[in-house]
């Protein structure tokens, strides 16, 4: 595919902006700035989440509570998934691959609201930092994530408000985030792109951005009333004042399930943007890729309660909550065969992308096993709030989306900084993450059946063992970045040059240079109506690819 | 002479099938079941169980022989097949899948009833001082079983039980006893009856399969009939502070001599302890 681009001398620059790596540091409205701001930002936030993480499972070497005193085992725990959550996984599977390509692939310059959208990464630094710091000054909240009242009432005030004015805060910015998405996707389409011709990743960030803009606001208005219960001491929540604490448990599971999606969705698209370009293939069954995104959406808002199956909730509520979790296995079901039909009959590269989102595959339909099975009442009953849950959710969110930012990583690199990473060292890293993910969570399905509850820090000798394992697990996960970061690195400073396009991939994003212009495109933005364009016909088979058996087995 | 591949991969799904149903039968990642319900929930599990492997060992199997089939040999150039889709192949893993999902659930519905889980929960008989218009919500109860099975022959065993940071403490109303482990008759059934004073905690017995959420301000019931004399660990399951780790208490399971020995040993203090 060639293109003509026409010549023209651009004017001069005339910036406010900084230029340079400054404009990284500065209130930058341009959207890949604001994208590669979103993932340094949460990479960081990540490491911090990592070595909370390791504080974690070095606690849980010993039955004892050794390592730590044990309030400060519940304030790890506390900022261990809500860093993970929204400071890492929601604001770089959504802002920052997000901000970074939904301008291409909509032929846009930029998003619809750009300043809007500084804002929205501008409010994580400061959040992020007020939540970190309220360890070091007042004691981090206690509550865990999920902030169940009435011990998120009863643990020490400032690190609990603290912890809420946080979340406040990314969920604005991820609010804002997700209409700026919205109105970009709808109303910023270059002229002659149809809906049903935008990549793949266009529709997920769609879908999550509406899940988003409907279901924050509930989280948001939770958490000031809880914050009042606090404060003001008013009684939503507080028994003693007449409140009732599951009333706290459905609102905040009306966000916060639609918040796994929010992390997953997103990543659903990347996968689809990344299989078929290293697969040589297009992507298979598109229209029933974009109808599952929405089919996900829509039950992904009527299952909340199954987080609730132990609380105080009628036996009808239960039933239709479990039909409702259940099936969403159905849609995400049809996008993971439509994967798998896309590597079937491809010429697959095996690089450190496809690697990865291969393990992705692998581990979400682990998770997704072990979610269709904690949708059954009488399973839930059992394994609820145990270590099968953990190692449930680690599966979807660590081996689901964790695994995709990374393939995104090794595929996008080359577009942001014109240079390959080293394959060998990614591959390396891709065992080493997949073995200790593996190692790690794995045994915790054992763990949770044979009763060690979550988020705890002593427990029964028995399973002294199976720690052990799950622990090395996790020391093999966090010596795993090392060679990513070396990677990342050194392959700025002397990767291999990559070239303008080194996938031949057809999405807008590649038909540009490499790192690309400040406005994306000289010149007019191509008009990509078939970003999926792979592969050869069946009836002209290209001598230069195929083997003899495949001939032989076509009777040509 | 090659094997048509049609019989090769009806050979390959016929093992996957076998194997998984194997597996699914005969590797026990399970405690050892006490409770009457306890069987019925392994029953669940080894169905999800198979079901559960033969779809991962399959997936992951597609997966490594696409990665090994369809991978790019060096030297090698060009694109793979221009397939775009294919409705009836579209259709076909859409209703698979719902019917897999339907029938677990169906069958997951026909479990929870057999525990007990859809029984009306009219607890009115003990804790008379509870006004009638508030709510009980409750777990999974076995009082279904226990009308129906010999063991009905037997009054169910009320137990009043107080979770706090960071104990349980269980009241017996028959003879008065307060215990801080729970003590029950195989055989026998028990209702328990449960409110927590500061927030909330879970009450769960692994090796009876059972979970509860013990909620300030809201009583809820649990109702299950051991089978297995013993002793089994009761734990906290919903972070509760600290402590959530260590509390834990034991719930003793006797024969019904042991039992009312017990009951005899500790009925009626002749003053009341506070």
């Amino acid at each position: 595919m060639t293109l003509t681009v026409p010549q023209q001398s651009p004017p001069a620059p005339q910036s406010l902006q900084p230029t340079g790596w400054l404009r990284y540091l500065s209130f930058s409205v341009d959207h890949k700035v604001i994208g590669l701001q979103y993932l340094v930002c949460g990479f960081a936030f990540y490491l911090i989440g990592g070595a909370l993480a390791g504080a974690i499972r070095t606690e849980l070497v010993s039955p004892i509570s050794d390592f730590m005193p044990r309030d400060v085992y519940n304030q790890v725990l506390t900022l261990h998934g809500t860093v993970m959550i929204f400071l890492w996984i929601v604001p770089v599977v959504n802002g920052a691959f997000g901000n970074y390509l939904i301008p291409f692939y909509v032929g846009a310059r930029d998003m619809a609201f750009p300043r809007l959208n500084a804002v929205a990464f501008w409010l994580i630094p400061p959040a992020g930092l007020l939540l970190i710091s309220s360890y070091f000054i007042t004691g981090a909240a206690q509550s865990g994530w999920t902030a169940y009242p009435p011990l998120s009432l009863t643990t020490p005030a400032s690190g609990q408000i603290i912890w809420i004015l946080s979340v406040l805060l990314l969920g604005g910015s991820s609010i804002f985030g997700g209409i700026n998405f919205i109105a970009t996707i709808l109303k910023l389409r270059r002229p002659g792109l149809k809906l049903m011709q935008l990549p793949m990743y266009c529709w997920a960030m769609l879908g999550t951005s509406i899940l988003v803009v409907l279901s924050t606001p509930v989280l948001a208005g939770t958490l000031i009333m809880l914050s009042f219960d606090i404060v003001a001491h008013t009684g939503f929540f507080n028994p003693g004042l007449g409140g009732n604490v599951v009333v706290y448990q459905h609102l905040f599971w009306f966000y916060s399930h639609p918040a796994v999606y929010i992390m997953v969705l997103p990543a659903f698209g990347l996968v689809s943007e990344i299989l078929p370009i290293h697969c040589r293939k297009p992507l298979f069954g598109y229209t029933t890729m974009v109808y599952s995104i929405m089919a996900i959406v829509v039950l992904g808002l009527v299952v909340w309660a199954h987080h609730m199956f132990t609380s105080g909730t009628p036996p009808w509520m239960r039933l239709f909550f479990t039909i409702a979790t259940a099936f969403i296995a159905v849609p995400t079901g049809i996008k993971f065969f439509n994967w798998l039909a896309t590597l079937w009959g491809g010429k697959i590269s095996l690089n450190s992308a496809v690697l990865f989102s291969c393990g992705f595959i692998v581990n979400f339909v682990l998770g997704g096993i072990t979610g269709v099975a904690l949708a059954q009442v009488p399973f839930d009953v059992h394994v609820h709030d145990t270590y099968f849950v953990v190692a449930h959710f680690h599966y979807i969110v660590y081996g689901g989306s964790v695994f995709v930012i990374f393939a995104s990583i090794y595929h996008w690199y080359p577009k942001v900084t014109g240079r390959l990473m080293n394959e060998h060292l990614g591959r390396f890293h891709f065992l080493l993450t997949f073995v200790g993910f593996n190692l790690c969570f794995a045994p915790q399905h054992w763990l949770g059946l044979n009763g060690m509850p979550r988020r705890v820090a002593e427990y029964d000798p028995q399973f002294q063992l199976i720690n052990q394992f799950s622990s090395v697990g996790a020391l093999l996960m966090a010596i795993s970045t090392l060679p990513f970061l070396w990677n990342v690195i050194a392959s700025a400073l002397q990767g291999e040059i990559a070239g303008d396009n080194p996938w031949n991939a057809l999405t807008p994003e590649w038909l540009t240079s490499s790192p690309p212009p400040v406005e994306n495109w000289k010149g007019e933005a191509p008009l990509v109506t078939n970003p999926y364009a792979y592969g050869t016909p069946e009836n002209e088979i290209d001598l230069n690819s195929v083997s003899g058996s495949d001939l032989w087995r076509n009777g040509q | 002479m090659q094997i048509p591949s049609a019989i090769v991969t009806l050979v390959l799904g016929m093992l996957l099938v076998l194997g998984g149903l194997w597996i699914g039968q005969n590797i026990n990642l399970l405690p050892v079941d006490a409770s009457t319900n306890a069987p019925i929930y392994d029953e669940l599990f080894r169905v999800l169980f198979s079901i559960g492997t033969i779809l991962f060992l399959g997936i992951v199997g597609l997966i490594i022989f696409s990665l090994v089939r369809f991978r790019r040999r060096p030297g090698q150039l060009g694109d793979g097949l221009a397939l775009e889709g294919n409705l009836p192949l579209e259709v076909f893993w859409t209703a698979v899948p719902a019917i897999v999902v339907l029938f677990v659930g169906l069958f997951s519905y026909d479990i929870y009833e057999r525990m007990g889980g859809m029984a009306p929960l009219s607890h009115g008989d003990h804790g008379g001082a509870m006004p009638a218009e508030q709510r009980i919500w409750g777990g999974i109860g076995s009082s279904e079983i226990s009308t129906t099975s010999s063991t009905s022959l037997l009054q169910p065993l009320p137990v009043e039980v107080t979770a706090m940071q960071f104990a349980f403490l269980f009241h017996y109303p028959d003879g008065d006893i307060m215990s801080g482990e729970l003590h029950v008759q195989a055989g026998r059934p028990v209702s328990l009856r449960m409110e927590a004073k500061d927030v909330i905690h879970a009450f769960w017995v692994p090796e009876f399969r059972l979970k509860q959420e013990v909620i300030p301000g809201q009583p809820t019931v649990l109702d299950f009939t051991p089978t297995r004399p013993g002793r089994y660990p009761i734990v906290c399951a919903e972070l509760c502070g600290p402590y959530h780790g260590g509390m834990r208490s034991t719930v003793v399971v006797d024969s019904a001599d042991d039992f009312n020995a017990w009951i005899q040993a500790n009925r009626k203090p002749p003053v009341q302890e506070a």
